[in-house]
């Protein structure tokens, strides 16, 4: 019984000596070695990290306005209309910001007719959605309008209300 | 081997054109019928190979809707036609006889002959003998359907050409572009991915195919070696890169591009080289699709307002108004004689397939709810889109649109046919 008590005191003294002796000894543990608050002595309860708050980026805010990134259409129609129009400023405004991003405006359309003259509508809608952002002052370096053409219809069905959903030129960060 | 694909003939009422060309003179046998009877013979020992020769004959010649298929209800060797009682086939109403063997050889190869006899005259129309690997047994039988076609009807068949389209599963992501025997069989996956592809176009010598992949979030035509599945990028400039079509020498592609922030044609060589623009114009400009002399382009415009089918010189320049008819006529392709212009026009809500002689500018009606047409290369037959509950299949028009055939799976569309050439 003895010799386990005064084992067991060795082995706590040890572990303070290991405590408050210098963080060197931690080096061969790199991860924890690059941390600065590795360097702090064990943790207690009256211990505080700071934490830094970054800025939000707009961009990434779900209920913030560059969320909507969908400009609709009417049928047989390439004008960016009046509901749109607040989506083309407020991603110009972010754009002309925020010169180093680009996007894709991918135009799409309704699943009625043929393929390639499909593709061809919905390059027009998303060239009316590029002009309207240029003319904004987004550079066009930071623009390329594209079309999916009928290929990626975000609404399935083939109805009135499922075809208003497709005609849609998108904005896609890269 | 799998059978992925389904052709029902829903419907066969054939005139037959005028059989000019034929090496047989053609009797029309019964009343209100003019397809050209011919009976086929079982083939001696064709259960040796993995596919029924005469049943895989049998099969193309009923579906064409040219022939009136007589069963001879015998094994018939084409050793033995000597032999035969042409006479009593002529009595049973048939104007040929196909026979013809099969042996399996040292190599493993079958040895597959047959011969096609005259029951009228009497003697041999045609013959053919081939060595093919056990796999190409179909091929071969599509090889004989396509001499007996020929040599009764004085076009070349097409049951041994093969055709590419797009399969598309789009609630899994799933397309894929598909090649398979005319008939539907032998399917083989191509390409796959998760972004969409459209616009399949054979390559002249049926080596390589273009098409569009959207794989990087926008539409860019690349050129695939089938054998090999090398891609190379044909265009990928800014903006669109579609609609692909071959000058038929095979050097040069035309395609559709919005670089200039408008959809215009311009020719690019086969290896991605050397953008030339051939349209220059404030409309939408595509779908160029070349002639068979390759002199002249055929495309898509809305210049006038709805879009129109325009023809130009293949080097650009001033461009003619091809169609009149409607306001909604696009996607023109032009059959191997030149003769015919095949395309889409709306009218009165439907998307209708119509043929035009391009001498007389009569025009036909051939098939509705159609899209996305492609001649067979003996430009006799025209394979098409076709939407239907809720799902898009493939079908195919005779040209003067009395036979029709449909091409379905069991699940998923398939859309896009391209047709592909003649091989050798």
């Amino acid at each position: 019984m003895r010799n386990f008590k005064s084992l067991a005191f060795i082995a706590s003294a040890a572990t303070l000596l290991a405590a408050c002796s210098s963080p060197t000894k931690l080096e061969d543990t790199p991860v924890v070695e690059k941390s600065p608050e590795a360097a702090a002595p064990v943790a207690d309860s009256r211990d505080i990290r700071p934490v830094e708050t970054g800025t939000v980026d707009p961009l990434n805010d779900p209920k913030g306005v560059l969320a909507n990134r969908s400009v609709y259409f009417d049928y047989d129609s390439f004008v960016v209309r009046a509901d749109g129009q607040p989506v083309v400023q407020n991603h110009s405004g972010y754009l002309t910001k925020n010169t180093s991003r680009k996007v894709l405006i991918q135009g799409n359309t309704d699943e009625r007719g043929g393929t390639e003259y499909n593709l061809a509508l919905g390059q027009k809608r998303a060239e009316a959605v590029r002009r309207s952002m240029a003319s904004l002052g987004v550079s066009e370096g930071q623009i390329e309008a594209v079309s999916l053409g009928e290929e990626k219809p975000k609404a399935t069905g083939s109805n009135e209300e499922a075809w208003a959903e497709n005609r849609r030129a998108d904005i896609v960060y890269q | 081997m799998k059978k992925n694909l389904h052709f029902l003939l829903f419907s066969v009422s054939i005139a037959m054109g005028t059989a000019a060309n034929a090496q047989l003179q053609i009797e029309i046998a019964g009343v209100g019928s003019n397809q050209i009877p011919v009976a086929i013979a079982a083939f001696a020992d064709e259960s040796v190979a993995p596919d029924k020769v005469s049943a895989v004959i049998r099969a193309d010649l009923e579906r064409s809707g040219v022939f009136k298929v007589i069963d001879a209800g015998q094994v018939i060797s084409e050793r033995d036609a000597g032999q035969v009682n042409l006479a009593a086939f002529k009595a049973s109403g048939a104007n040929a006889l196909v026979v013809g063997s099969v042996a399996r050889q040292p190599d493993g190869r079958f040895a597959i002959r047959y011969k096609l006899l005259d029951t009228i005259k009497g003697g041999e129309i045609s013959q053919l003998g081939g060595e093919v690997q056990p796999r190409y047994t179909r091929l071969q039988a599509h090889r004989i359907a396509d001499d007996v076609y020929e040599k009764l009807t004085g076009v070349p068949g097409i049951f041994s050409t093969r055709i590419a389209y797009v399969k598309e599963d789009r609630a899994a992501s799933r397309f894929a572009l598909a090649v398979a025997d005319a008939d539907g069989e032998n399917e083989i996956i191509a390409t796959q991915g998760k972004e969409p592809i459209i616009s399949p176009a054979w390559s002249p010598d049926g080596m390589k195919v273009a098409y569009v992949s959207m794989e990087n979030r926008k539409p860019v035509v690349y050129l695939q070696d089938l054998m090999t599945g090398r891609r190379n990028v044909i265009s990928n400039q800014k903006g669109n890169n579609s609609a692909p079509s071959w000058s038929p020498d095979g050097s040069t592609l035309a395609v559709a591009l919005s670089q200039d922030g408008n959809t215009e044609i311009y020719s690019v060589n086969s290896s991605g080289s050397g953008h030339r623009r051939l349209t220059n114009n404030p409309a939408i400009d595509t779908e160029p699709q070349f002639s068979a002399d390759g002199q002249t382009i055929y495309f898509t415009s809305d210049r006038s307002g709805g879009p129109q089918v325009y023809k130009m010189s293949a080097a650009g320049g001033n461009a003619t108004r091809v169609t009149f008819n409607g306001n909604y006529n696009i996607s023109p392709r032009v059959s191997s004689d030149g003769k015919t212009l095949a395309w889409i026009s709306q009218r009165g809500g439907a998307f209708s397939l119509y043929a035009m002689d391009l001498a007389s500018g009569r025009e036909l009606r051939l098939a509705d709810g159609a899209t996305e047409p492609s001649f067979s290369p003996n430009g006799k037959y025209i394979m098409y889109a076709t939407k239907g509950g809720g799902r898009t299949s493939l079908a195919v028009v005779s040209v003067d649109g009395r036979v029709k055939q449909r091409l379905s799976t069991k699940a998923g569309n398939i859309r896009e046919p391209s047709w592909g050439p003649f091989m050798k």
